[in-house]
């Protein structure tokens, strides 16, 4: 508190330079915009000016696919070489689930192997979960099994399944891998930790035509595709996992005379294991928010149900398949976690070949057994179509009926957004002058970080001037931007009322983590049949998905503040309203600020997907390039969106640090 | 241990051979290669009952068809690669520069038209009527009855034109403007959006003007009618001073156009018979609409629907196949 205080006093006696900076930056934009003629190209950033760095990006890619050449072949032979290896296991898996087995002879085809059958599948899952003891989540599997069975989605989620368990795998992998080369060699960290801050950031849809033209149009670009968006997350946590060990650790490894390569492999990946989860369940997640857009260049599965349903506004129909998508991922997750949970068991006497691999040959005797029963029962080699169900009447008619009557009170509550928060935000946005909006950027960098966050946020926000989408920037800024302020003025009130209350705690994590893992499309239509088309109805669906971190974030944030601190200020007296607001709140605002910085990133990953509403945003102009099948273009603006983030995250980040300094937090 | 997995590797082998399927004994060229044909699969109902149409007939002369999922304007850049074959029919109305640039490559080949005339334009439900008497001809949109009743709270005071995505390339602000209409464009970001907000419109009854095509599953299941312009002509696109507004271009109704069939260009050795029978393929419109309403009114699946189709009329598609 000493320490606080004593800044407090000297930013009184000496001008803090960063906010005469911040003040400069604002007086000078403020005469900018009072000299719309004299100064016109500050306020309007000029057309000529513009440097065709997507014609220039074009070209690279349109290189690279025809004419860039690796001595032996050509560059494009070998990322095809590479997508027809990503393929066969997928391929394989497909397969033996779906499709079955097919040996072609010349005319005619020789061999021809039933996929395996839906009861046997689900029984041999069943006794996998089982061995690993946990009875409910044993239940769980099963019934979810069941469900994509019964509703008719077998064939889907077994598609869905063969293509993500291949991409889980490679991205946790390549993760780990990446993470160790970049905890190791700082050089490899230098390049690697902007490269990951891109593509968590790029939108899909900006990188989506150079992957289809290298790649394929297939499975092998959608898995590129998603591994490019999921990996990173593994390979930082990784990273970061490796940097907190113990030096202690490291030390026992080495007096016990671990090779460099024992050492790593034997002793420091094993005890970040249960650390090292977060990132396998980061990754899961991520791998299956792709699969919607995976699904529209070639992957098929459950992806192309929901989109095929919501085409056709079969709102029930999509969100059954949506569902599906959810449960599946959350199967995924649990079981990972309790694999990871099992602790190696020390045994004096190894267990014999028989023993070890009884449940792997069950599980196969269990799932080839009932596929040749199925030869004989179809119902078991197939669910038939009698025994499926579908809930889909249901939700359209809910939304039928509160589109008929209740459409009244929304029509008002959208005005009342419209005409009050979005047409005065955008406008105020839009007639920013860019030269004015630069300065004051860097000025807030110097503030918080110093000279180099300065140059950092000035450059990145001058880049998107210069490749003339600045107007579009603007209007996702702002989109964004409000999203991100609604989403914290009704996340974090929830948040802190779930530190308090277990129950609501409770209730919460099941909507945030639905919310978080069913696919956006799902309520995109139902969304806009109530809110019709506009940039109402993205706001909406960004505030649905970027609310998550704000009340988890509040939420952790509160429930870590010390119960000593807390003591403490109930034994001076204080109430519990005081201790929420005096105590509580302060020292978890880094922890929400962080929060708010998720909400913000979760926000412009929305951008693509709400362009599909139809807002003039970078979004859009991602999905226009993707259409005219134009890399450059897609690429530019999806470089954008990334510069937005990489500087929210930089500014929001660096005040995070003044604050915890201040706080006598831990600064680290 | 090793005996079991012995047991069980015959097992598999055994059961495959019992369950080998006998073929299809077709003529011995035919087909003359085993290789996957990738059909594509857009997910909309006209489209994708076409493409099980050609899918299942080819699959009657013993070709192996793999019905691919794939977005409308991506497609042509796998097609163009390879890596998908037949391509879902391209629209004159939306995506003619793309297949013009597509057919241009030299990769996809234009395999002619469907024989159905699509029609893309301004479409109303017939309640809007109500407040704009004297639709379906446009002068009807420019009384300022009708454009109050169809202005919302960020078109105001004017009226809301509801539009496709921009990239779909609908030159409606040229016609606003050279028609002096009092409206503004509003741009549904995918054809599941334009959907969204029509049907929900009009389900409350809320007087809306959108952009729709035929055939499609709205026009068929909403009764509604296409605004009517002055026609069109060449000229009317290129020549400011044609039509009624003489400054200006786009004075004039859209043009119409076909469905087109495209496919991989390398395929045509692969596959010579495959991709004659696509070449033969014809629908007519009257025929596509049934099929469509079939599906999206009655609720029957599109595969089933075509099926159907194949069964009843042997006659149509027999000369195709031979």
């Amino acid at each position: 508190m000493d320490v606080t205080k004593s800044s407090l006093q000297q930013n009184k006696l000496r001008l803090n330079p960063g906010l005469v900076a911040i003040l400069v930056a604002i007086v000078v934009s403020l005469i900018i915009t009072s000299q719309p003629t004299l100064l016109a190209w500050a306020n309007d950033y000029p057309k000529s000016w513009v440097l065709p760095v997507s014609n220039y990006l074009s070209d690279f890619v349109k290189w690279l696919v025809n004419d860039a050449s690796l001595g032996l072949f050509t560059f494009k032979e070998f990322t095809r070489g590479i997508g027809s290896i990503l393929n066969a296991p997928t391929l394989f898996l497909k397969s033996l689930l779906v499709t079955g087995f097919k040996i072609e002879g010349e005319t005619q085809t020789l061999l021809q192997i039933p996929p395996l059958s839906w009861l046997g599948v689900t029984a041999a899952i069943g006794l996998m979960t089982a061995s690993l003891g946990d009875r409910r989540l044993t239940i769980f599997v099963v019934l979810v099994f069941l469900y994509v069975a019964f509703i008719g989605l077998w064939d889907s989620t077994m598609l869905t399944l063969a293509s993500i368990i291949v991409a889980v795998l490679i991205g946790i992998g390549s993760g780990v891998l990446l993470g160790i080369a970049s905890f190791k060699w700082t050089i490899v960290d230098r390049v690697l930790t902007p490269t990951f801050d891109f593509m968590q950031t790029m939108p899909v849809f900006a990188y989506l035509v150079p992957a289809l033209m290298l790649f394929g149009y297939g499975p092998a670009a959608a898995m590129v595709v998603t591994l490019i968006y999921a990996t990173p997350p593994m390979a930082r946590i990784t990273k970061i996992s490796l940097g907190q060990l113990d030096s202690e650790t490291v030390e026992y490894g080495r007096m016990a005379g671990c090779s460099k390569h024992q050492l790593t492999w034997e002793v420091l990946i094993p005890s970040i294991r249960p650390r090292l989860m977060v990132g396998v369940n980061q990754v899961i997640m991520l791998t299956l928010n792709m699969v919607i857009i995976a699904s529209l260049i070639g992957a098929g599965g459950l992806g192309f149900d929901v989109w095929q349903a919501l085409k056709a506004l079969r709102i029930g129909q999509g969100a059954e398949a949506g569902i599906a998508i959810t449960l599946v991922a959350i199967v995924l997750d649990r079981l990972s976690q309790q694999f990871a949970a099992r602790r190696p068991v020390h045994q004096d006497i190894q267990p014999s070949a028989a023993q070890r691999y009884r449940l792997p040959m069950l599980m196969i005797a269990v799932a080839i057994g009932a596929t040749i029963i199925g030869q004989w029962l179809p119902a078991i080699s197939q669910v038939p179509d009698s025994w499926t169900f579908s809930t889909g009447k249901f939700w359209d008619n809910i939304i039928d009926w509160i589109n008929i009557n209740g459409y009244e009170y929304i029509d008002g509550f959208r005005r009342f957004f419209f005409v009050y928060l979005l047409k005065p935000t955008k406008g105020f946005m839009l007639s920013l002058p860019w030269l004015g909006v630069v300065m004051v950027m860097a000025a807030i960098g110097y503030h918080l970080g110093g000279i180099r966050l300065a140059v950092l946020a000035g450059v990145l926000v001058g880049f998107i001037a210069t490749v003339g989408l600045w107007e579009k920037a603007m209007i996702s800024v702002y989109l964004v931007g409000v999203c991100v302020f609604i989403a914290s003025l009704v996340g974090i009130p929830i948040g802190v009322i779930a530190a308090g209350n277990q129950r609501v705690h409770n209730i919460v994590q099941v909507i945030i983590d639905t919310l978080q893992t069913l696919p956006s499309f799902v309520y995109l239509i139902p969304v806009i049949m109530l809110f019709s088309v506009g940039e109402f109805t993205a706001m909406v669906a960004i505030v649905m998905y970027a609310i998550v971190p704000a009340i988890r974030y509040t939420d952790h944030g509160i429930r870590q503040v010390s119960t000593e601190v807390i003591e403490a200020a109930r034994a001076m007296g204080c109430t519990r309203m005081q201790i929420l607001r005096r105590v509580q709140l302060p020292l978890a605002l880094p922890e929400i600020m962080l929060g708010i910085n998720q909400t913000l990133m979760m926000g412009l990953s929305m951008l693509v997907i709400t362009a599909l509403v139809g807002t003039r945003d970078l979004g859009q102009e991602t999905l226009i390039a993707l259409s005219k099948v134009d890399p450059g273009r897609g690429v530019t603006a999806g470089i954008c969106v990334a510069i937005i983030a990489i500087t929210a995250d930089r500014l929001i980040n660096a005040w995070v640090q003044q604050r915890k300094m201040k706080l006598g937090l831990d600064g680290k | 241990m090793l005996k079991l997995i012995q047991k069980l590797t015959a097992g598999i082998v055994l059961s495959g051979l019992i369950f080998a399927s006998s073929g299809l004994t077709a003529n011995a060229a035919v087909p003359e290669s085993k290789e996957p044909i990738k059909v594509v699969m857009m997910g909309y109902s006209g489209d994708n009952i076409i493409m099980f149409i050609y899918g299942e007939l080819i699959k009657k002369l013993g070709y192996n068809v793999e019905y691919t999922p794939a977005d409308y304007i991506g497609q042509f850049t796998g097609v163009g690669a390879g890596d998908l074959h037949i391509a879902s029919p391209g629209w004159d109305t939306t995506a003619k520069a793309v297949l013009a640039e597509a057919f241009a490559s030299g990769n996809v080949l234009n395999m002619g038209d469907i024989g159905i005339a699509v029609n893309e334009d301004w479409w109303y439900p017939l309640y809007v009527k109500e407040v704009c008497p004297g639709l379906p001809d446009w002068k009807a949109l420019l009384e300022p009855g009708c454009v109050k009743a169809l202005s919302v709270v960020e078109t105001e005071p004017k009226a809301r034109f509801l539009s496709g995505p921009i990239e779909w390339g609908g030159t409606d602000p040229e016609r606003i403007a050279a028609m002096g209409l009092d409206f503004e464009v509003i741009n549904a970001g995918s054809d599941g959006a334009l959907a969204a907000d029509l049907v929900a419109a009009i389900k409350r009854k809320q007087p809306i003007v959108a952009w729709s095509w035929e055939p499609y599953w709205i026009p068929a299941l909403y009764p509604g009618e296409f605004v009517t312009w002055p026609e069109f002509d060449d000229a009317c696109y290129d020549d400011p001073s044609w039509g009624m507004n003489s400054k200006m271009t786009h004075d004039c109704g859209r043009p119409n156009g076909f469905m087109w069939k495209a496919a991989w260009s390398g395929g045509e050795k692969v596959w010579p018979k495959a991709y004659d029978v696509w070449r033969k393929f014809k629908l007519d419109a009257k025929t596509a609409g049934e099929l469509v309403y079939k599906s999206d009114v009655d609720g029957v699946d599109t595969k089933v629907v075509a099926e159907q189709w194949i069964a009843e009329n042997e006659s149509t598609w027999k000369p195709w196949l031979e």
